[in-house]
This record gives C-alpha cells, structure tokens and sequence, in this order.
C-alpha cells in the first residue's frame, strides 16, 4: 500500500430509507490526484461525494451543489466563513458587526482571483446563480486545505469563466474531486476520470486513456 | 363494459367527522353548563357601562401615567429575559428533558406563576418579571426550536468541522433566521403587552390594578379612558418599538419597575419549607395520611375544577370556531370592498387586543357568575385572533373569473379551501383555551382557578399547588391530544401562528 494513499473504500454502499444510492464501491485516493466525478443526475455522485467527506472531514474544503451560502449575510461573510474556526468566538462575534480590515483584504485577494471584488459587501441574496457560485468557490479557496469536493462548482459559469475557475481551484488544492457535467473539462483538468451509473462505478480510467467521445455514453448521449 | 364499477358512495371526509364530533360534544356540554344571568338587573348595568364610553375621562385616575409606564415596563423586561432564555433552551431543545420541563412550564399560566411569587417575593419586581419571564421563555424555546428545525442547514453543513458552536451559529444560521425571530418576538411583545396589564388584576401596579379599581368603583367613564388607553398602546406598536431604541428602553425599565420592597429570605425559605408542603407531612403524619389529604384534595376540588374547566372550554372552542367561520369574511377581499374591510379589521383589532381576561372580568360584573361571561369572553377573543388568520389567509387564494358570489362563493369556493388551515389554526388555539378557561376560575367560575383561587385565599398553598400542578398536566394532555388530532386529519403542521 502505498504511503499517498488518503482514502479507501471497499465494497462501499449507501442506502437511503426507499433506495440504494450507491453499492459495491471500490475506490482508492491518493494525495495529488485530480479526480472527476460524470454521470447522469441521481448517478449517485453527489452521494458519493458526502460519503468522502464523512470519511475525511478534516482539512477539506467542500463546494456542495446548493452552494451552502446564507443568504442575508454579505459576500464577505460568507467568504470568512471557511476559517470560523481558526478564530475565537468573539473574534468572530465582533468581525460579524464590523470587519476587520485584514480580512477584509485577505478575503478581497480572494474575489480579486475570481473576479467578484465589486461586490464584496453585497448580500448574496442579491447576487446572480452565477456571482453566488463564484461566492461558494471563494469561500473554499480561503479555506483552503488539503483536499477539495465540489459538486459541479462551475454549472452556471460560461466556458471562460470555468476554465478559470478550475485552473484556481487545481493550483489551489493538491488533491480535488469534483463532479462535473462537462466531459471537456472533466478531460482538461483531471487526470483521472470516474465514471458514475446507476449508483456504481462503471468506469475508472487515467484522462490520457479516454477521449470525450467515449464518455458520451455515460449521458445517454446528452 | 367491465370497467365500470358500481357506483362510488358518497363518504364524508375525516375532517367532517371530527368537526361534528365536536360540535356535538359541545352540544351535550352545553346541558350539564351553568349559562344562566345573574344579575338584577344586567341591561342598566350595560346601559351605564356604554354611557361611559361616550364621555371617557381621566380625571380621578391616579398616577395613570405610573400604571402605563409600569405595563410597559414590566412586558418589556419579561419578553426580553424570556425571548434571550428562549433562544438558549431553543439550542438544546432537543433534549428530551429540557422538552418536557419547558412543556410543563408553559402549562402554567401567567397569572398563577404571579399568585405563587406573589407568596415568594411579595410586591417586589421580582414577582412580575418572573412571571412572564418563565412562561415565555418556555414558548419561546418551542417556537425559535421550530424556526432553527425547519431553516435552511446548508451553510451550517459546509463549516469545518472544528468551527465553535458560537461562531457557527450566529455566521451560519442566525443571519437566515433573524426576520423570522424578531417578528414572533415582535408578536410576543403584544402578547406581554396583554399579559402585563392583566398581571394587575392580582396587585401588580399595571393598568389591569387601575382598571379593576376603576370598575369595583363603578366609574365606567374611567374604565373607558383606560381601554381605549391601551388599544392606542397596542395599535401605535410598530412605532415605538424600534430596535434601535429597545436597548434604551431595557436601561430605563429596571428604575421603572423598581420599588422600596425587599425580599425577605425568611419568606422564601418558608415558601419552599413549610407552604408548599403538604400538610399532613408537616404535621408527620403517615403515608395513608397523605394519601387521604390527596384523595379528599382530588375528589372535591380537582375532580370538579377539572370537569368544569373541560366543559367551559369545550363549549368555548366550538363556538369559537363558529363565530370565527362567520368572521373572517369581513376582512376577506374575497367578500369585501376596501371599506368594508377596512371596518372589519378595526372590530377585529379591538377584540383581539382586549386581553379575554379583561372581557370576562367586566361580563361578569354584568352578567352575574355563570360560565356564560367567561365563554363569550373567550369566544369574542379567540373567534376575532382565528378570524383575523383565516381572512387573510383567503385572501390569498385564486379564484376563477366566473366565480360564483354570495353564499356559494362562500360555502363551495371558499370553506372548502380554507377549512384545513381553519382547523389547523382552531386546534392551536384550544390549550390556549382550556389555559384561559383555567385562570378565568379566579373572577368566580367554578374552574380549576377557582379552586386554585380559594386555596390561596385560606392560605393553604400546599393545595394550591397541587391544584396548579393538576391544570398543568391537563394542559399538556389538551396539547398531546390536538397534536395527535391535527396528524390524524394531516393539518400542517407548518404554520404560521402570525
């Protein structure tokens, strides 16, 4: 075995009260993977993304698909809210009334990567699908960490701004997994490709092996 | 052909049956009530009561000034220390302890926690801050806990897993949640409003001591001056109560309430060492002693109190949703004009706002004692707060372009469609009734208060808080039994109160 190794699951599975949602998972990571999570919706691979992460709580930064933002605090707070727990309550108290300007800095170097600086102090309820995306993204990327799970960060993005995206997010995180709906992607930024139906791992392949036309099956050629 | 069936049988539904089951059961309370009016001559009495309304007047009235600063102050302060206890019970209130102690909590009403600190603190603040501060807080933990179980936890879920409890919630649920905790806490503020006044009645230096002294002297003139007194409180609510100026009203509140009694810790340790202690263990007698002392107790006061609590309040709940179903269409814009409604909502306002307590209090002085005051007390207060939910409530159903009008729009649009959420809004109410119908006991009518009252009176506190203890649990066997009615016939269950 070797000493990379982050994670493993053998034989894994995952049942909700009505259904399976995931079975007979076998599943090694090791550190300084990139690794893309395809498939079709309801393939298991949100699932299978919470099952990583309650294996691995520690040192990783989650982007889950709803973006679990709060809507009525600024693009500021919630950005901060990835290192809560570097600081003391009162700390965190008295910088939720009035912002210290060397997180607010820091917290800016962030938005200024991810192109959201101008609305640092805006609330995300009046932000686009979009603009909120990017505010999950900042907020795991001042986190930071070890190892990133994201659940389709860039779905409501355009090309430009993914490819962007992913660049940051892959010079940020030694290790990430990352569902995404995009095979081209997938293909140009991960080297390892895992394929999700039905709840079960029908493909696990190095990037360099596959093209995207052999993917295309796994959306029922979407 | 073979596909079709005999034909289906018409079935009532689920909430059809219950609902007559009710109202038959009122029906039968209704034999067994004592509705009769007492008094010699009850007309002239009201004939002087609305001649008082034509020319209210303050003179005579003594530091009502006093009396208004001390309701407010009283009602702020509680709320306050309720709604911030209520916030830290809510964190841990899925202990099943903490549940329950806060259930048994707010099954005590008000005024009784006032008679038992009355025996503890004397007239000290103490006495009426404690008393509204306990049961709110016990409503308060429900309601928040209900607010933080059904918000969003997506924020909360990404946090890492080190982050502190302090800093997780006030980053990750409190921001989300906030509107929905400031306007049940600004709707409790009415409520305290109420209860402080009422508070009076008991010897509390609210408008509720000015008011029953202003009726024992018959100066109706008064009486009228300090209603209308507190409806414009009540109704100028969402002008005063800013939140920036509620720190400065908690800073000038405790001098308000304050004054020149001190608490006396013989009396405390006497409360808790010989009072409240059953008599026969205080004079050492045997178990049997005190099983006897509890039977007697049981069977001439609480047996009693019990069944007529149920019966008053059983009549009360269906007439109230009676009255409620004839009300809500006068503030509905399914039925009425801006004009129409905008008179509705003024007669709804004022019964809802004159605390039920208020109400019972000047009919039976009308009236004479029978159940008959204290039922349209209650049916006029809780049919003008169910109304007032109801109609707008339908105000936000579509109807088609050619809608029927008049009694069909009524019965075949509108009942069908409202009725769940009428029900829902009705079985919330009934603990609240039978609470209500428990305390109104203290004006006279044989209910559980009554009992409660009377022992208080002969100094024998031992019984009076078994008694309390008794209307306590019956509250919480009402509110089980809604709660499991209100499954049965799938109401929602996420409702908003407001």
């Amino acid at each position: 075995m070797s000493d990379n190794l982050i994670l493993q699951l053998d034989n894994a599975e995952v049942r909700y009260p009505e259904s399976v949602a995931l079975q007979q998972i076998n599943l090694k990571i090791e550190q300084g993977e990139k690794i893309a999570l395809i498939g079709r919706s309801g393939s298991g691979k949100s699932t299978l993304l919470r099952l990583i992460y309650e294996r691995l709580p520690d040192g990783t930064a989650l982007i889950p698909q709803d973006d679990g933002l709060v809507m009525n605090l600024s693009v500021f707070h919630n950005v901060y809210m990835g290192r809560l727990s570097e600081h003391p309550a009162w700390y965190n108290l008295l910088n939720l009334m009035r912002p210290f300007a060397a997180r607010v800095s820091e917290v800016g170097a962030i938005l200024d990567k991810i192109r959201l600086a101008d609305k640092c102090f805006e609330p995300v309820a009046q932000l686009s699908g979009g603009q909120r995306q990017r505010t999950a993204i900042a907020r795991s990327l001042y986190q930071g960490g070890s190892l990133l799970l994201a659940d389709e960060p860039v779905s409501a993005l355009d090309e430009h701004q993914s490819r962007h995206i992913l660049t940051t997010l892959t010079q940020q995180f030694p290790t990430m997994v990352i569902a995404l709906h995009d095979t081209t992607l997938a293909l140009d930024y991960c080297d390892r490709i895992i394929g999700l139906e039905a709840g079960k791992i029908v493909l696990d392949a190095a990037s360099e092996t596959i093209s995207a036309d052999e993917l295309v099956h796994l959306y029922g050629g979407e | 052909m073979a596909l079709i069936k005999s034909p289906s049988v018409f079935r009532h539904s689920l909430r059809w049956n219950v609902s007559w089951l009710f109202v038959l059961s009122a029906v039968l309370c209704l034999f067994v009530a004592d509705i009769s009016i007492r008094s010699f001559d009850p007309w002239a009495e009201l004939g002087r009561l609305v001649s008082g309304l034509l020319q209210p007047s303050m003179s005579g009235l003594d530091d009502i000034g006093l009396a208004v600063l001390q309701t407010l102050a009283f009602a702020m302060l509680g709320v306050a220390l309720g709604s911030v206890c209520g916030l830290f019970l809510a964190l841990v209130f899925h202990w099943r302890w903490i549940r329950m102690m806060c259930a048994l909590l707010r099954a005590v009403h008000e005024l009784f926690w006032a008679l038992i600190f009355l025996q503890i603190f004397g007239l000290h603040p103490l006495t009426g801050l404690l008393a509204l501060a306990i049961p709110y807080a016990a409503t308060f933990a429900k309601i928040y806990a209900e607010i933080l179980e059904e918000g969003d936890r997506s924020a909360f879920d990404v946090l890492s897993h080190q982050t502190g409890w302090v800093s997780a919630f006030f980053y990750a649920r409190l921001p989300d949640l906030w509107q929905h905790f400031k306007t049940y806490t600004a709707y409790r503020m009415e409520c305290g409003l109420r209860s402080s006044a009422v508070l009076g009645f008991v010897g509390l230096p609210t408008l509720g001591y000015s008011l029953s002294t202003a009726f024992m002297e018959g100066q109706y003139s008064q009486v009228w001056a300090l209603l209308i007194l507190f409806y414009l409180l009540i109704a100028s609510l969402k002008y005063w109560l800013r939140p920036s100026l509620i720190p400065v009203y908690l800073c000038v509140a405790p001098f308000v309430i304050s004054n020149d009694q001190t608490i006396s810790f013989a009396n405390v340790a006497r409360f808790f060492t010989q009072d409240i202690v059953p008599s026969p263990l205080l004079k050492g007698e045997s178990l049997v002693g005190l099983w006897q002392w509890f039977a007697d107790l049981f069977m001439t006061q609480a047996l009693p109190g019990i069944i007529n609590t149920l019966v008053l309040s059983q009549i009360a709940l269906v007439a109230t949703g009676l009255l409620s179903l004839g009300l809500f269409p006068i503030i509905s814009k399914q039925f009425f004009g801006r004009v129409g409604r905008g008179l509705g909502h003024v007669f709804l306002v004022v019964m809802r706002s004159t605390p039920e307590y208020i109400l019972a209090f000047i009919l039976l002085l009308l009236w004479g004692p029978s159940m008959l005051p204290a039922i349209v007390a209650l049916v006029l207060h809780n049919a003008s707060i169910i109304g007032h939910l109801v109609g707008r409530f339908s105000n936000d159903v579509r109807l088609r372009q050619d809608a029927p009008t008049g009694i069909n729009r009524y019965t075949y649009e509108l009942i069908p469609r409202v009725y769940g959420q009428f029900l829902a809004f009705l079985f919330y109410r009934w603990e609240v009734i039978i609470r209500e119908t428990a305390i109104l006991g203290i004006l006279g009518v044989a209910t559980l208060g009554f009992y409660i009252d009377s022992a208080i009176q002969e100094i024998r506190f031992d019984r009076a808080m078994v008694l309390i203890l008794i209307t306590a649990i019956l509250n919480i066997v009402i509110d089980g039994l809604s709660r499991y009615i209100r499954n049965r016939i799938r109401l929602s269950q996420a409702i908003n109160i407001r």
